[in-house]
């Protein structure tokens, strides 16, 4: 055929693979010095974090960790109830955030009619978006009041025998740092719990609805399962985000620097809402220098808090991937 | 067989009478959270409304913050809008490029493990808490230069930077794939393609995502608390060289002095911070859940 004849004759320039364009150059260049700048700026943090601390590193070590007390005149500084009032408020906002998150999940996905799933989701996630500073403000003039003068009280009587629901004084407590808290991250937690269930293979359920299984069997024997990891590593990155909040903790956990104590219904303190509240006051070199410290506890624990998701989730699509075709 | 036998098997036993009740119960409580949620916003947005709304005058906007004042002096909120807006403005122009280029370089260049790699580092980038990013341009700017809308601008920046390169990605890769191989295939080369080409299909989504991020740092305090706080002057400023007010900032320490005005313009400035969070990432998330859905469509 003719055809075939002329495309081998009028081929022009021969082709001689991709050549460089000199906009090609400069784009990925761009591109890839920006790539390049992402990584400079968290090791950037983490230099200028450690440099900053580097004072009350060789004076306190990690003695620092272990010792209370914040005391500028005798230059004695200490974060043992800082770290504690930050494990007790992560993990109490974690404890009552998971349910509360996969109820909103699974209603999300399973239950709710079509029309009402677009908008709720939308108004979950929208809590997200409510700045620390106004949730603060929020939970000490309107929630702290309510919890004192009701929840508290009535937890107390009838839980007062366990340490941890001792009496309350005033609404500034541990206890509603934790509610604060749990509502911050309540919208993290449910909107990838959201997403991985809705990943959950729809022949799967069907097996199990076809067995004769309730809906709620079906959830716990499929639905969980499947998601387990994904969930692990939403809780996990939830917790991440308590650990480091400050200013709204600030607000409504009543700044006490006295001794770690177990009642949920004292005030407290957290590393966040002491270097919210400390910013304007710093006086000596040390001083400044031990909040760089609490400020490198934070950076450590969102570091290992993200490796940690990030294993998990590697290891349950790696599993998932040999059990699913 | 009797009759007696069948009987049984239609009528369901305690068994699955308590099965059923299990779950109808199980199906209660996730109703129950998700009216929660709602209802703990919905609780939030009306006690900000309500006593916020009614503290909204002129004089916020033209008189500014003077720490200290006395107790006649009319005061408003003109310098934390004018540092708020010059210094998520700073942000926005830093973030928003390198953001962008950072995503071309992930879903156009990057071979695969520094894909991985990259992808980890934003994360980790995200994951850094508000106050420690304040904390590290207080040590970077604040403690050889002093206090600056400027280093403010840095510290936001920091925070949005992860954002805007995430949401980027994502919304390049729902560029379909063909449109760009048509590109080359006519011979474009590869800088024509992802300028001309590809992003003009994602810049909806891109300016969603960005629309977002400005949403979420406009509200952060934690990052300016040590980088630009200590914000004085007579009128509106607008010089980044200067420490400037900001809006969260102003309510975190208007709502600290226990003075009524200030409490009052406290949550005059809560109510407006949130209105804008609200109004502008609702939008967002509507617009890009439409624009998703076009590209989708091409695709």
């Amino acid at each position: 055929m003719s055809t075939l004849d002329t495309t081998a004759g009028t081929a022009r320039r021969p082709f001689t693979g991709r050549r460089a364009h000199l906009g090609d150059i400069i784009l990925q260049g761009a591109a890839a010095l920006a790539a390049l700048g992402a990584v400079v700026v968290v090791v950037l943090i983490v230099y200028k974090v450690v440099q900053g601390s580097r004072l009350s590193l060789s004076t306190f070590g990690l003695s620092f960790l272990t010792t209370t007390g914040w005391d500028p005149v005798h230059q004695q500084f200490g974060a043992a109830n800082f770290l504690f009032g930050t494990a007790v408020t992560s993990f109490g906002a974690l404890l009552l955030a998971t349910p509360l998150a996969l109820g909103i999940a699974l209603f999300l996905t399973e239950l709710a009619p079509g029309w009402i799933r677009g908008p709720v989701t939308a108004l979950v996630e929208t809590l997200a978006a409510i700045p620390s500073v106004v949730m603060g403000l929020w939970g000490i003039i309107v929630l702290a009041p309510v919890l004192r003068d009701h929840v508290m009280p009535a937890l107390h009587s009838a839980l007062g025998f366990i340490p941890l629901f001792g009496p309350s004084t005033t609404g500034a407590t541990i206890f509603t740092a934790i509610v604060v808290l749990t509502i911050m991250i309540l919208p993290i937690i449910s909107s990838i719990s959201r997403e991985l269930f809705l990943g959950v293979p729809a022949e799967l359920k069907e097996a199990a609805l076809g067995l004769g299984v309730t809906r709620w069997e079906m959830v716990r024997g499929v639905i969980f399962p499947y998601a387990r990891g994904g969930v692990a590593s939403a809780m996990i990155l939830g917790l991440g985000r308590a650990l480091g909040e400050a200013v709204a903790v600030f607000y409504v956990i009543g700044a006490f620097n006295g001794p770690i104590h177990a009642n949920l219904f004292g005030p407290g303190n957290t590393i966040g809402a002491w270097l919210a509240s400390e910013y304007s006051n710093a006086g000596s070199k040390l001083e400044v220098s031990s909040l760089f410290y609490l400020g490198l506890i934070l950076l450590v624990f969102s570091l290992l808090v993200n490796l940690l998701a990030q294993v998990i989730v590697r290891r349950v699509a790696r599993r998932q991937g040999v059990v699913t075709p | 067989m009797s009759a007696a036998d069948l009987s049984v098997l239609r009528r369901p036993n305690d068994r699955l009478r308590r099965r059923r009740l299990v779950s109808r119960g199980m199906e209660l409580l996730a109703w129950l959270a998700a009216a929660v949620a709602v209802a703990i916003l919905g609780i939030v947005v009306w006690s900000v409304a309500k006593r916020g709304a009614s503290e909204l005058n002129l004089d916020l906007l033209t008189k500014p913050v003077v720490p200290f004042a006395a107790p006649d002096v009319t005061q408003g909120l003109a310098n934390a809008f004018a540092g708020t807006l010059v210094m998520v403005g700073l942000a926005t122009l830093m973030a928003l490029p390198v953001g962008i280029l950072i995503a071309i370089y992930v879903n156009e260049f990057a071979p695969r493990v520094i894909r991985r790699g990259l992808g980890l580092t934003l994360d980790i980038l995200n994951g850094v808490p508000a106050i420690v990013i304040g904390i590290f341009v207080f040590g970077l700017l604040v403690v050889s230069h002093g206090q600056s809308g400027f280093a403010g601008g840095v510290a936001l920046a920091v925070l949005m930077l992860p954002l805007v390169a995430r949401s980027t990605i994502e919304v390049l890769l729902l560029v379909p794939g063909s449109l760009r191989e048509a590109a080359l295939g006519v011979g474009a080369p590869r800088w024509r393609t992802t300028l001309g080409i590809v992003l003009p299909q994602a810049v909806g989504g891109i300016v969603t995502g960005a629309v977002l991020a400005v949403a979420r740092v406009a509200g952060e305090t934690a990052p300016l608390l040590f980088v630009s706080s200590v914000g004085v002057s007579s009128g509106a400023d607008w010089n980044p060289a200067h420490a400037l007010q900001s809006v969260p900032v102003a309510i975190f320490e208007l709502s600290d002095t226990g003075v009524p005005s200030d409490t009052a313009r406290a949550w005059a400035a809560a109510f407006v911070l949130l209105m804008f969070i609200l109004v502008t990432s609702l939008t967002a998330r509507w617009l890009a859940n439409r624009s998703r859905r076009k590209l989708q469509r091409v695709a």
